[in-house]
């Protein structure tokens, strides 16, 4: 049982809003008293999610539960799918083309940060279906 | 050797384009980069972000990392929103018409440096 849970849209058609709802999570963390350190962890990482939602798919949710010991995240999108995870968790992988990397993103390091700032990572992605990240950050360390 | 936003202002000539009762907030760290995801990648306290890129994911990154100042380099003036969103979130923008390498060597050259936790 989640303490508490919250669902937040991604909308997928607008890469300049896309980071709101990190942004929204980030401010509900802080609110509930999360430790700084937690909630920055949290922010990095779902903020890598979210943008991945709107360049690579075409947006989706984010679901949130807050536990005792750990905040826990859910992405879902519908969009292509990634065919092949493991070269996508590498350093430095992107198929992001010139377009996104004007924007500053498709250095191939968002899957990396992720893992990197989380305490567990699952990536599940069946092409032509969408894509579910499960993230976890523990509270105490 | 202690730094400040306003320190940085006055170093590169900047205009400070929201936030200024910030200026006298400690500056410890900076990057510089354009790729979001590679400032993303190391986090450090008290940091400034220099950068050419003028998009609301600036903001949103420093935002993420704790970033308390963004500096748009080569004369870019970011539009209304993105200095709204920015003052909306307390973080201080510049804009210096310095470019990328020399305004970090500037700052580098006057103490700041780029130290990762
Ligand atoms: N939600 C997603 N839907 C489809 N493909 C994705 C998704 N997330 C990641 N990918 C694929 O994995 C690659 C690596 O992702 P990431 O490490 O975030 O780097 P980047 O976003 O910079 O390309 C992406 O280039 C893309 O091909
Ligand atoms: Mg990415």
């Amino acid at each position: 049982m989640s303490a508490l849970e919250m669902r937040y849209e991604v909308p997928g058609n607008d890469f300049t809003r896309a980071g709101e709802a990190s942004s929204a999570i980030k401010n509900k963390l802080k609110q509930m008293g999360i430790p700084p350190g937690v909630v920055r962890n949290v922010a990095i990482a779902v903020y890598e999610g979210e943008i991945n939602m709107v360049i690579h798919a075409s947006g989706g949710t984010i679901d949130v539960f807050v536990d005792s010991d750990a905040v826990s995240l859910v992405l879902r999108d519908t969009g292509g799918g990634i065919p092949d995870v493991e070269l996508a968790m590498r350093e430095g992988y992107t198929t992001a083309k010139e377009d996104i990397r004007s924007l500053g993103f498709g250095a191939g390091m968002g899957i990396p940060n992720m893992i990197k700032y989380t305490d567990e990572f699952k990536i599940n992605s069946e092409v032509g279906k969408g894509t579910v990240v499960e993230m976890k950050v523990y509270l105490e360390k | 050797m202690t730094m400040t936003i306003g320190d940085i202002a006055k170093l590169l000539d900047c205009e400070v384009q929201c936030c200024e009762d910030r200026l006298n907030s400690e500056v410890h760290t900076a990057c510089g980069s354009d790729m979001m995801s590679d400032v993303l990648a190391f986090v450090k306290d008290q940091a400034v972000l220099l950068t050419g890129l003028l998009n609301p994911q600036v903001v949103r990154t420093a935002e993420m990392m704790d970033i308390i100042c963004i500096v748009f380099v080569r004369g870019k003036k970011p539009c209304d929103d993105v200095i709204k969103l920015s003052a909306e979130k307390n973080i201080v923008i510049l804009s210096t018409s310095h470019r990328m390498f020399e305004a970090c060597g500037k700052l580098y050259e006057s103490g700041l440096h780029g130290g990762t936790k």
